[in-house]
């Protein structure tokens, strides 16, 4: 264990943003919904009704977890929060173990350091503290920020407790996946896999078989009953599972070669496939990975967005506040809420497409674009071949998003016409998402290095669409963002002016980052 | 092949190229010789039209390497000196991938480089060594039908076994009839392989010719046991670092004034003599031991 402490310490530094954004972010999800839901409903007897809507819909439940004591606001930060913040700190406790471990083995670096005075388990022992202080740090602050926003410390401590307590365990299958597998792809691919069978199991236990829950370290997390009760025993299955999983990360530790893992690593094809020749075939290549999860993840959300049918009054609620964030204006209180959540799911989607367009600057940074611009590929068409796959690759999960809301919509409102119609609805939002995307573009044909600045766009945009009518701001900042611009379906009926306007935008912008990339240098 | 006149190249403020010229001739291998940071490989980027020169003429097959870039690439390949390969795709997916885009392979050629330098194509890219990248690219440039090829600092990486592999490659390469530029730091590696050699420094070239014509402007070292003291070596001209210690010379001498050594060796009685052809790093040393001196001053 020689060097442990200093190991952590390096650990430390490295992980020093890390320490601030993790913690940070999780206590705003917990903290905040406490604020949503206060704000949400005006009266006890509203809020009843709303908890009742809730505890009879079982995609809820299966999304968010046990429904207990909806009624309180306790309850319902409990409930909206905990699944998501376990997934949460599982991730984060994933990325600390997986960098510190299998990365570093990964990249050769652990070999300068197993070659210095530092004992054999070192490193990993400073990693799994490193991960271990670090849920301490997000259950302490989350704790914090649930008592000083007002809710009962015992359980507002358990419920954070929990928290830690679930990272912990997700530290441990983290530490085991870094061992069994080589590369550290594969053993974030393997804890993230093990991380979301836990919320299936759970989410499938919620609503079936309760037994099924108790397999599933967020299942025992829930089962805290956090401001409906609170026991702490369940948080000794985490302790176990967490003490368990280490033990066997040190035990294959043990057992296996310096650079190996226990999985072989798997061989691929040793001759390229005939599409893997073109500029447009490489990039697809290289992108098909991320636009299928993309896709499955606004499959996914709309389906979920979709469940909640027409019940959406009770569970808005009748206060100025929520009236002010559903509505922007007037209308029906149903077509207001789909409006809105047709143009977050298009926000989601333009995560996609702003990734995408910045996919060419990965390459360039990477240094793996030289090589290809040597061959008798030209730059304009190794460009080109990811534009195309931007564009058809957002108008896809525009196009599944919109058919994963309309058809839970659908099933629980029985309008099948509901499926086509939200489908075209999101689609119609393309030209927005796509002048993000040709905004990113035209970054990084002039200025590759901020070309990150992109995301800001969307983060600003995301503003304007939240707080844009709550807290009034100017009308020329509103404008800044271009979902602003587009008729809101199905408030409003469908406007062309804005739809081709906005198209026209896109493609200018995506054309001068193009033209602009061909005339500078290539690093 | 290449003619480059004048080169100019800056980033912001730094000057990478100033007035570089370079011409290599169809069917030789050019050694392309300079410290690192002597903008060697900015030379090859303009070349290879992914940088944009500011002053100077470039001539790549007679043709402008920024505006036909795509259409003269037809004729050569590339290796860099740091190959970055993707993570998820296999080397020969990555062979099959630049050879196509080059215009096509010879499937023969790639079976035969495979074996040769010994490469797994089932591996992911994520998984190779630094080495099996280098032979990647190695075996995707060489696997393809062109008239040039241009390699920076190709070799390291690869170990001895590997690296005589690729001067046998190289070699029947030449034999073909075909250009390379070699650019690299590794002395043997140039001396071994290149018909002619261009030393840069900061940008510009200092020297350019045969390796006979180099060699004939460099010092031969001579150490000479005799059996009397010698008598009027200080005085020629063209000899260097003078050291008589009683019957032991040392000397360097300017090629031109070898005759004249001899001779006055000779008088004195030689016991035993060796004298050592000059190296490249002689030649380097002569171009670059005044930046090294003076930059130690500096740090002093």
């Amino acid at each position: 264990m020689t060097g442990t402490l200093v190991l952590l310490r390096a650990f430390l530094r490295r992980d020093r943003w890390m320490y601030l954004w993790w913690p940070v972010g999780i206590a705003i999800l917990y903290v905040s919904q406490g604020w949503s839901v206060d704000g949400l409903y005006a009266t006890q007897a509203e809020f009843d009704k709303a908890a009742a809507g809730m505890e009879n819909n079982a995609a809820l439940i299966a999304m968010a977890g046990p429904a207990r004591a909806l009624n309180t606001t306790g309850g319902q930060v409990t409930w909206q929060s905990a699944a998501f913040g376990a997934i949460l700190v599982g991730l984060m406790s994933m990325f600390i173990v997986g960098r510190h471990t299998r990365a570093e083995e990964e990249t050769g670096r652990d070999e300068l350091l197993r070659a210095a005075p530092v004992g054999r388990h070192a490193a990993m022992t400073a990693a799994v503290l490193d991960a271990g202080l670090a849920n301490l740090v997000v259950g302490a602050v989350t704790g914090a920020g649930l008592v000083a926003y007002g809710l009962a410390p015992a359980d507002s401590i358990g419920l954070a407790a929990g928290l830690t307590l679930c990272g912990w365990s997700f530290t441990g299958t983290a530490l085991v996946a870094a061992q069994l597998t080589t590369s550290t792809r594969a053993a974030y691919g393997l804890a993230g896999a093990v991380i979301g069978l836990s919320y299936a199991l759970r989410a499938l236990g919620d609503i079936s078989a309760a037994a099924l829950s108790w397999m599933s370290p967020i299942g025992w997390y829930q089962a805290m009953h956090a401001f409906s009760g609170l026991r702490w025993w369940p948080g000794l299955l985490l302790l176990a599972g967490a003490g368990i999983t280490v033990a066997v990360g040190y035990a294959v530790f043990d057992r296996r070669d310096f650079g190996s893992g226990v999985l072989p690593a798997r061989p691929g094809p040793a001759r390229a496939s005939r599409s893997l020749g073109t500029g447009l075939g490489l990039a697809w290549r290289l992108q098909r990975a991320a636009l299928a999860a993309w896709a499955v993840g606004l499959l996914l959300g709309g389906l979920a967005f979709g469940t909640m049918g027409d019940d959406v009054g009770d569970l808005v609620g009748d206060s100025q506040t929520s009236r002010d964030l559903v509505l922007q204006g007037s209308g029906d209180i149903v077509d207001g809420f789909y409006a809105m959540l047709i143009v977050m799911l298009a926000m989601l989607a333009a995560g996609f497409a702003i990734s995408s367009a910045l996919r060419p600057r990965g390459e360039e940074d990477a240094g793996r674009v030289e090589v290809l611009l040597a061959t008798a590929l030209p730059r304009s068409t190794w460009l080109a071949g990811h534009v195309a796959v931007t564009v058809a690759g957002t108008l896809t999960v525009l196009v599944l998003a919109g058919a994963g809301l309309g058809t839970s919509y659908a099933l629980v409102t029985g309008d099948g016409s509901a499926v086509a119609r939200m489908t075209v609805e999101l689609l119609m939002t393309a030209p927005a998402v796509l002048v993000l995307a040709g905004f990113a573009r035209l970054l990084h044909g002039l200025l590759p290095r901020a070309a990150l600045l992109a995301w800001l766009a969307l983060l600003l945009s995301y503003v304007v669409l939240i707080f844009g009518e709550l807290l009034d701001l100017p009308q020329w900042f509103q404008d800044l963002s271009p979902f602003e611009h587009l008729a809101l379906v199905p408030v409003e009926p469908f406007r062309w002016t804005p739809f081709l306007v906005l198209a026209a935008v896109a493609a200018a912008l995506s054309v001068a980052g193009q033209i602009a990339f061909r005339r500078r240098d290539v690093h | 092949m290449i003619d480059i006149a004048g080169l100019v190249k800056t980033f912001g403020h730094v000057s990478a190229l100033d007035g570089l010229d370079l011409t290599v001739a169809k069917g030789e291998v050019h050694g392309f010789l300079g410290p690192n940071g002597a903008g060697k490989s900015t030379t090859i980027r303009v070349l290879l039209g992914l940088l944009r020169k500011d002053d100077g003429e470039v001539r790549l097959f007679g043709g402008d390497p920024w505006r036909d870039a795509a259409r003269l690439h037809g004729r050569l390949a590339y290796v860099p000196g740091d190959v970055n390969l993707w993570p998820n795709l296999t080397g020969g997916e990555v062979i099959d991938l630049l050879g196509r885009l080059r215009g096509g392979l010879d499937e023969r050629r790639r079976a035969d480089l495979l074996q040769r330098f010994d490469l797994d194509p089932a591996k992911k890219g994520r998984s190779y060594s630094k080495g099996n990248r280098q032979k990647v690219a190695l075996i995707a440039a060489l696997a393809s039908d062109v008239d040039l090829l241009v390699l920076d600092e190709p070799t390291s990486g690869l170990d001895p076994l590997m690296e005589s592999v690729f001067r046998e490659c190289i070699d029947e390469f030449r034999s073909e009839g075909h250009t390379v530029l070699l650019s690299s730091h590794i002395l043997a590696e140039v001396e071994r392989l290149c018909d002619r050699v261009s030393i840069i420094r900061s940008g510009a070239c200092v020297e350019s010719g045969t390796l006979a014509d180099l060699r004939h402007l460099t010092r031969t070292s001579v150490t000479a046991d005799l059996a009397s003291a010698p008598v009027g070596l200080d005085a020629l001209p063209g000899v260097h670092d003078l050291e008589i210690d009683n019957h032991r010379v040392h000397l360097e001498v300017d090629t031109t004034a070898l005759d004249a050594v001899l001779d006055a060796l000779q008088a004195a009685g030689v016991r035993s003599l060796t004298s050592q052809p000059p190296t490249l790093e002689d030649l380097f040393l002569r171009h670059y031991g005044d930046r090294i001196d003076g930059e130690e001053d500096g740090r002093r």
